[in-house]
């Protein structure tokens, strides 16, 4: 294994590259542009396809068509783009194709800016197209968990066949960090006879049909409710959730993303003024780690959430502890980024407040 | 006993959904018996849109996908990649493909993607009841145009075969009728040498087909057909507008010229 010192956004292309991804599809946009630009480099150097769409919409439309012929196939893009796929996304759920959308995110709403934000959690947490749906959303907090968790996006993605997002903030896919980049990822591809690659054994398989329509609404009805189990079974087989001195601790901060690191060194200097606190990182934002919040409560007097945000994740936090302990809140937008010592004071405020 | 007609294989059993004397079936048709006399039904992936033909993927016997609302193109462009020996179409109305779908379309046919689209021109919005489309004639009466198109208010209808031909990566791009039995022969000729053309990789193809909404333009299927020929053909000229396969003949000739002098 090589030890690369690589950018967030070189990390997540070439890990994809790494766990099979022949097909990219996208656009410009920054704070991901790495990607794209990286993609169109490699990609013909092992034999894929980058091609560079005319939009976001028709960017997931080719991911759409890519995924529904078999392959594994990735799109990128950051808050204004990844509306616009919404679209696609919905069709992606609706017609049960696997495939990788990463969100290097920007500050909003609107043209916001391009400096790092996580203000794109609940359009990632909550669906974000039309329809009953969730998808899998996967937040790493360093350029080697970028690379690790793109990589296993793709697995998951074809496991369920669904779409996976990978949601980053602009600072991970800026920071440059050193991975570990096997030659190959572990790669588990199923089978895929429902595929469009050309109906030429028709004994071997049904006519493949790629379609999210169901006109009759019982049918509908029976297609929805297999997606909420497939979505009950990937919530109680995938969450995946770091926690640091939480056994002991009276306070517990809640952060995800590069936050957590800011988060991680505030926690550790108010262990040095003696608070006892602790640090809960979700890595899956959905499905959500509430058993692991709730676990932490047990101990914990206090939470207290820290965003790049104006509060998005700390409903999650609301909805798993359902009102049994106090929750506060700190955050920063636009592309404001708390430091360490703003969220030390807010840890020194909710420990007072235990007293 | 001889058999003097046989159904397309490249159509299923089921019944089509469109209304009785809409030549959205006739073009299905003509789509299938291409795509079977090539003998590539095997290898043929076909796109449906969103519109009266968003079932299509009930009706051609080959693997399908449905596309969002005017993606067809780009749908088409992600399996088309995946699979370039396959023969990849997309099935278009003119809502679809030439309002909504506007980008996708240009841009496909912009890069010269191997793929043939039929694009069903009807001057409105069928499935949704009857609103004007980009290709609304001027003075025609739709739901949304209760006092005939003004081009005033939205311009003039969209032609799209002669805007599409005129870019680089089309290499067949037709206008069709098929009003009429001959009509019907050439749509049958130019919707055959499109895919013959995608599969011999010269680019984009397309195939614009004038089609009736007798349902839409409260009319019986007779009159529709006459409504074709004596409103919609004199605004959208029957005719190829973009043919490689001429543009090399007349390329050779112009080396061949050019050598003589
Ligand atoms: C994003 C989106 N907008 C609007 C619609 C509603 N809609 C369904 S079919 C259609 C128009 C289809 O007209 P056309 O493409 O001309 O095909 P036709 O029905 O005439 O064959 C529209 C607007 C939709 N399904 N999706
Ligand atoms: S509404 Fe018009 S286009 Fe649609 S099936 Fe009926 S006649 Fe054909």
């Amino acid at each position: 294994m090589a030890k690369l010192l690589m950018k967030g956004n070189e990390a997540i292309a070439e890990a994809a590259i790494r766990a099979g991804c022949r097909y990219f599809f996208g656009y410009p946009i920054t704070p991901q542009n790495q990607i794209p630009e990286y993609m169109s480099k490699r990609m013909p150097q092992v034999g894929g396809t980058f091609l560079q769409a005319e939009s976001e919409v028709a960017a997931i439309n080719m991911v759409y068509g890519a995924a529904g012929a078999g392959a594994r196939v990735m799109t990128s893009s950051s808050g204004p783009g990844i509306s616009l796929k919404q679209e696609g996304i919905t069709y992606i759920v609706g017609a049960e194709l696997p495939c990788v959308i990463v969100n290097i995110m920007r500050g909003g709403p609107g043209l916001g800016s391009i400096q790092p934000s996580q203000s794109d959690y609940f359009q990632a947490t909550r669906g974000g197209g039309h329809g009953d749906y969730n998808m899998p959303v996967l937040a790493p907090a360093s350029v080697a968990e970028a690379a690790e968790l793109t990589a296993k996006a793709f697995d998951l993605a074809d496991k369920y066949r669904t779409p996976v997002l990978v949601l980053g903030d602009g600072m991970i896919g800026q920071m440059m960090e050193p991975v570990d980049m096997p030659e190959a990822f572990p790669q588990t591809v199923p089978e895929k006879p429902w595929a469009t690659v050309g109906w030429s054994d028709k004994s071997a398989r049904p006519r493949a049909v790629v379609n999210s329509l169901y006109i009759d609404p019982k049918v509908l009805e029976q297609h929805n409710i297999r997606l909420q189990e497939k979505y009950v079974k990937i919530a109680a087989e995938q969450v995946q959730v770091a926690t640091e001195l939480t056994d002991d601790a009276e306070i517990v901060l809640v952060a995800y993303g590069t936050m957590s690191r800011i988060a991680r060194s505030a926690v550790r200097a108010a262990r040095a003024e003696g608070i006892k606190v602790g640090l809960i990182r979700p890595i899956t934002l959905w499905p959500f780690p509430s058993d692991t919040i709730r676990q932490a409560a047990k101990t914990a007097e206090r939470f207290l959430v820290i965003e790049m945000s104006a509060g998005q994740m700390i409903e999650d936090v609301k909805l798993a502890l359902n009102g049994a302990r106090p929750v506060g809140f700190y955050g920063r937008m636009g592309g404001m980024v708390p430091s360490v010592d703003e969220v030390l004071s807010e840890i020194r405020k909710t420990a007072r407040k235990g007293e | 006993m001889a058999v003097v007609f046989e159904k397309t294989k490249a159509l299923t059993d089921a019944t089509l959904s469109y209304c009785p004397g809409c030549t959205h079936g006739i073009i299905h048709r003509l789509v299938a018996e291409s795509i079977d006399e090539l003998g590539v039904m095997e290898k043929s992936i076909g796109v449906a849109p969103v519109g009266c033909a968003v079932f299509a993927y009930d009706f051609f016997n080959i693997d399908m996908q449905q596309a969002a609302h005017g993606r067809a193109p780009a749908v088409a462009t992600g399996i088309k990649r995946v699979h370039p020996n396959n023969v990849v179409f997309t099935y278009q109305g003119d809502g679809d493909l030439a309002s909504i779908g506007m980008a996708e379309i240009v841009h496909a046919a912009a890069r010269g993607e191997k793929i043939t689209t039929i694009f069903v021109n009807n001057a409105i919005y069928g499935m949704t009841g009857g609103q004007m489309a980009p290709t609304t004639l001027v003075g025609q009466v739709t739901t949304t145009s209760p006092y005939g198109r003004n081009p005033e208010l939205c311009g003039m209808p969209v032609r799209m075969a002669e805007m599409l031909g005129g870019l680089a990566g089309a290499a067949y791009v037709a206008r069709v009728s098929v009003h009429n039995v001959r009509a019907v022969n050439e749509a049958k000729r130019a919707i055959k040498k499109a895919f013959e053309l995608q599969i011999a990789g010269k680019g984009f193809t397309m195939v614009e087909v004038l089609s009736t909404c007798p349902t839409n333009w409260g009319m019986n299927p007779v009159e529709a057909l006459g409504w074709v020929e004596s409103n919609m053909i004199p605004y959208y000229p029957l005719g190829v507008f973009k043919d490689v396969s001429k543009d090399a003949v007349l390329a050779s000739k112009d080396v061949s010229a050019k050598e003589a002098n």
